[in-house]
């Protein structure tokens, strides 16, 4: 299963860092990042493959969640067939 | 190619403008929970409907999460309650909506509809009993809504039916009135009634339908009013163009939804409602559409042109979204749940005139009105002949959710609170329906050809 995991927020030291190694403890890969700021604010996106992944799906989101709000961004994780749905047909 | 602006986009519709799938609707069959026993029926009202829905919400709320959609509510609907309870020996139906109450409780879902009667041609005793409950059942309670199919482009409309429909709604106005006449807002009469229908008050789950159905609503008039912002000043085919798209996006979202409620649940998937929903909040309103479309506020003229565009467009972005299309597909109109309409109506641009001549073009009808609360049974009968009368002649689907506002007048407020939000009480005509309304009978099936 792939899913989308956005984070947005104020921009500060060790984001990437910190969301990558959550991921890589659930075993979770990472397919594709795109990341820019734009005055200030952070905006990442990654594609990760969850079929891999040791922890069921609620809670890698509960995980995420909770570590967003020690750095003060949001970060959410959905799977990726919402988008596909919606703009491909 | 994975497109991260258009999951941007995604995220914004979702965040900024209330994009949502409003409902999840299990349809349950209670054909089977007949018994002449009237509290052994009531018990297999029960367990059917528990066994059915048990895990409805759980995964509903997994969908939710796995996806990133919030899904609003979660119902149920049943069998039109007459047709299962005619069978049991007693009078008294009280307790089969009782049993409905309490069922959907423990399944944890928001609404449960389907006591109801199909009375289009003539009434059964069943329907009989049935009507005769209404006050009592919904004011007994909580979550169990109610309609009453009085007309069909096929049988006409049954004049019996709506002059008891008028005293019906106000004894249920009357019993209600503590809980700011609450039971109106659960009761719905109806022209030419779906059988799929996902929407509250108005759901059932119809005699051709099978055992269990998922049919699902979608909803996002704060999606649509953000995309015509962007069109603003451009000809009515950008209008409609911008409409087909957006609509066909978050139908495609909702089938998405039901098509995984069904699997998961093990459920056929039934239709998919294509329908624009407003809430109360600022910002996810029907009202708000037609203003951004250049009317200075909703009610003014043009409304009912604004508004067969708009439901159109919503309806053939929306087909090819999605692999079965039922319900009552189009926009909403109710006007206390509409944050656009509660402000047209409050200013006096907003008539039941003019929200009237709207129904002929739009989804389904006269929705959450507030009326005097000294408003003869006969009057609102009236209301509903004409809204049947609209529905059985051009072939559609109307209904009437009035709420006589007991003790209020004109100009006064009517608070429910929550997605069924405030009404403003409307002035409706003074000039007496009484005679017509005392006849009777039947109104026949029009005329299908010859069409002017």
């Amino acid at each position: 299963m792939k899913a989308l995991v956005t984070v947005i927020g104020r921009d500060k030291v060790g984001i990437i860092a910190g969301v990558c190694a959550r991921l890589a403890e659930s075993n979770i890969n990472i397919l594709d990042i795109t990341q820019t700021v734009l005055q200030g604010y952070f905006t990442m996106m990654m594609i990760v493959d969850l079929s891999a992944a040791t922890l069921p799906f609620d809670e890698i989101r509960g995980s995420l969640d909770a570590y967003g709000e020690t750095l003060g961004v949001s970060i959410r994780i959905q799977r990726t067939d919402t988008f596909d749905a919606m703009h491909q047909i | 190619m994975f497109n991260t602006q258009n999951a941007l986009e995604t995220i914004r519709m979702i965040d900024q403008q209330h994009l949502d799938v409003r409902t999840v609707t299990m349809g349950i069959s209670l054909r089977g929970c007949a018994d002449s026993d009237p509290k052994k029926s009531c018990r297999k009202i029960y367990d059917t409907i528990t066994r059915r829905a048990e895990s409805l919400v759980k995964t509903v709320e997994q969908i939710e999460a796995e996806f990133g959609i919030p899904i609003v509510n979660k119902r149920i609907s049943v069998t039109p309650m007459a047709l299962v309870a005619e069978a049991s020996e007693t009078e008294d139906y009280v307790p089969f909506a009782r049993a409905m109450d309490e069922a959907a409780k423990a399944c944890g879902v928001n609404f449960i509809g389907g006591f109801s009667a199909l009375v289009q041609k003539g009434f059964t005793e069943g329907d009989r009993r049935l009507i005769a409950a209404l006050p009592e059942a919904l004011a007994e309670t909580d979550i169990v809504c109610a309609s009453v199919n009085v007309a069909s482009t096929r049988a006409g409309i049954n004049m019996d039916a709506v002059k008891l429909m008028g005293e019906t709604v106000r004894a249920v106005a009357e019993r209600s009135q503590d809980k700011p006449c609450s039971g109106c807002a659960k009761f719905v009469v109806f022209a030419n009634a779906v059988e799929d229908n996902p929407f509250m008050a108005g759901a059932f789950h119809g005699v051709g339908e099978p055992d269990c159905a998922i049919n699902v609503g979608v909803s996002g008039p704060g999606v649509v009013h953000h995309a015509l912002q962007q069109v603003r000043g451009e000809p009515f085919d950008v209008v409609a163009e911008t409409i087909k798209k957006t609509a066909f996006r978050i139908t495609r979202m909702g089938q998405l939804v039901a098509q995984e409620a069904a699997r998961r649940l093990n459920v056929p998937f039934g239709i998919v409602d294509l329908s624009l929903a407003p809430t109360p909040a600022v910002g996810d309103s029907v009202a708000r559409i037609l203003e951004e479309m250049g009317l200075e506020v909703c009610g003014t003229h043009g409304t009912t042109a604004a508004l067969a565009l708009l439901n159109d467009a919503v309806k053939k972005g929306g087909v090819m979204a999605s692999s079965q299309v039922g319900g009552l597909s189009g926009a909403f109109i109710p006007v206390s749940e509409d944050e656009g309409m509660i402000a047209a109506a409050a200013q006096g641009a907003l008539q039941i005139d003019k929200l009237e001549a709207m129904t002929c073009v739009c989804s389904v009808g006269l929705d959450m009105i507030a009326i005097p609360g000294d408003t003869p049974a006969e009057t609102i009968s009236a209301i509903i002949a004409d809204e049947a009368a609209i529905g059985v002649v051009n072939n559609k689907t109307t209904a009437c959710r009035l709420i006589p506002a007991i003790g209020k007048s004109v100009g006064e407020r009517v608070e429910f609170g929550g997605l069924l939000g405030e009404a403003p009480v409307m002035a409706v005509h003074s000039g007496k329906s009484d005679a017509f309304i005392r006849r009777g009978g039947r109104i026949p099936a029009p005329l299908q050809s010859l069409k002017n």
